[in-house]
């Protein structure tokens, strides 16, 4: 059955080339060294050099690191206690509205939920700056945390957490001690994927960020908004590096954890 | 009351920065658009009570959705962002279906690999991935160089700032979402139902129109709706690749906010690509548990 025929080698190859070509020839042309984009005139990291130099970009992307660590972090929590409630606080009044208004961010559009976080903002008189970007990418975030935490709490084996229990453990200590650990996993794939989407967004952020504070996306933004520039691609570059060692670094990890895991459950099974 | 504190720190947030914000656009699309700034009236005063929750009512209209059925372009960049939805989709399924069936036949070894492969765009910049086709798709970009240099056309294309360059966006930056579901319902199939048909005389092409394309109807279904409903009201790759004749919703409401500063007509857009979007989202919730139930 598993058979690499020539149909899917092809279809492989394809699609695999059209998912990475594009920013093959970003990172490429990244390293020209004329004005011209799209002509070739050598090699040269003379766009590296003048991005580093460009105070406005470094100034974004310190912005957009603390409210993506500020969001993210606290969207983890906000989120990690949503998926509590959704799996394990059985009934209680307002529910459906809970999972509701859980799930919603998930597929609202990003233009939506922008112009109504603006104008809550504007109605309560809160300045526009980082904290309104840190609120309004925790409540957009918190959503995929909980999904993400919710589904490895559903497969978890309660028991667990009720011998604790038994054994006298607080339930906070249960939790903490046992329920933590099991679902950390997820937790963290939930705070990195909060960070993501935090690092890239561009609408929501540019409704809810006022003059005082611009985050990378947005700077990017309106430097592309007119055609492609050198130092964007310089910047993309990075962007994509950082991307990849990290996506490549945590696929490892969890590859020599998960052979781990099997490991102690063989030399358990073998005990046992 | 431990129970309490868990369920009430993160409903009260939702509440407050979601469901409140929603409140304050659908008060401010029924709202006339006034001078002052926050440039929106009336107000509803919870002070007064009854009497000020009849004047407040007294006050609503609906001028703003009377206005947008009456220009032109808000029903015709409803219509388009539909139509480009669709078509983009599909799109997408043409292409993510080879690839998600080419993963699910890949030797077991590669899979981990080809997994990650598919995920690494999706941790990659958005608006990073959308940009990267304007240099290739402009003019004088690496495109029609190619196509010039091969001798296959001798005037450029114009393919930047038309609804092609439009899908081809689309595709790019959703196809993740169309492979992964895909990929997943292929995976698990059985293959000894396809030993199974062509035993019975299916060539191989009837017996994965009759064996596989069917299996794998939950993932086509999941795809289609990951890449439909996000793409509705898509703004940064219209504004990007589709140049000012593409016409899509997003985009309108963030011009009449930004550029017109038009609030009350900006909110009655939202509130009616929500109406719209309530549909595709119902049935898709729907799939889901529908799956949810056979796996279980």
């Amino acid at each position: 059955m598993r058979r690499l025929t020539w149909f899917n080698a092809t279809s492989l190859t394809l699609g695999f080339a059209f998912l990475y070509l594009p920013m093959l020839i970003l990172i490429i042309y990244s390293f020209n060294e004329s004005k011209l984009v799209t002509v070739w005139a050598g090699f040269s990291t003379r766009w590296y050099g003048e991005l580093l130099r460009d105070e406005a970009f470094i100034d974004a992307a310190l912005v957009t690191l603390r409210v993506a660590v500020a969001s993210s972090t606290i969207a983890t929590v906000l989120g990690t206690m949503a998926a509590l409630v959704l799996v394990r606080a059985g009934r209680f009044p307002g529910r459906t509205l809970f999972s509701g208004m859980i799930y919603a961010p998930l597929v609202m559009p990003e233009v939506i939920t922008g112009l109504s976080l603006l104008l809550l903002f504007i109605g309560i008189g809160l300045d526009r700056g980082i904290l309104t970007i840190i609120l309004a990418h925790t409540t957009f975030s918190m959503a995929f945390v909980a999904v993400v935490v919710s589904s490895r709490l559903m497969s978890f084996d309660r028991s667990l957490e009720e011998a604790a229990l038994d054994l006298g453990c607080s339930p906070f200590d249960a939790f903490r001690l046992v329920t933590l650990p099991i679902i950390a996993p997820a937790v963290i794939s939930g705070w990195l994927l909060a960070f993501t989407l935090s690092l890239d967004d561009l609408v929501i952020a540019s409704f809810t960020a006022g003059p005082s504070a611009t985050t990378l996306p947005i700077k990017i933004w309106s430097s592309i908004r007119l055609g492609v520039s050198p130092e964007i691609n310089a910047l993309s570059t990075i962007m994509i590096g950082i991307v990849a060692v990290g996506v490549i670094t945590a696929s490892l990890v969890t590859k020599r954890a998960s052979l781990r895991q099997q490991a102690e459950e063989r030399a358990a099974a073998q005990q046992a | 009351m431990r129970r309490f504190a868990l369920i009430a720190l993160p409903y009260a947030w939702l509440l407050a920065l979601f469901l409140v914000p929603f409140g304050i656009v659908l008060k401010i699309s029924l709202s006339d658009i006034a001078l002052a700034i926050p440039p929106y009236t009336p107000t509803l005063d919870p002070g007064a009570g009854w009497a000020g929750l009849k004047a407040f009512l007294s006050q609503l209209d609906f001028e703003n959705f009377v206005f947008l059925t009456s220009d032109d372009l808000y029903w015709k960049a409803y219509l388009s962002s539909l139509q480009i939805a669709v078509i983009a989709t599909f799109l997408t399924l043409l292409v993510g279906y080879p690839i998600a069936y080419g993963m699910a036949n890949a030797p077991d070894h590669w899979r981990p690999t080809l997994m990650m492969l598919v995920i690494l765009p999706f941790w990659t910049s958005f608006l990073i991935r959308v940009y990267s086709w304007m240099g290739i798709l402009s003019t004088e970009g690496y495109l029609n160089q190619l196509l010039i240099g091969m001798g296959l056309i001798s005037e450029p294309l114009t393919i930047l700032n038309t609804p092609v360059a439009v899908y081809i966006g689309i595709v790019y930056t959703y196809l993740p979402f169309m492979i992964l579901p895909i990929y997943s319902t292929l995976e698990r199939m059985d293959g000894s139902l396809l030993e199974a048909a062509e035993d019975l005389g299916c060539s191989r092409l009837t017996a994965f129109w009759l064996v596989t394309v069917p299996l794998s109807k939950n993932g086509i279904v999941a795809g289609c709706f990951l890449v439909f409903i996000p793409t509705i009201g898509e703004f940064v790759i219209p504004s990007l690749l589709g140049g000012s004749r593409t016409l899509m919703i997003g985009k309108v409401l963030w011009e009449e906010f930004f550029n017109n500063r038009d609030w009350p007509v900006a909110s009655a857009v939202a509130v009616v690509l929500l109406l719209i979007l309530i549909i595709p989202i119902i049935l898709f919730q729907r799939n889901e548990q529908k799956q949810r139930e056979t796996e279980g």
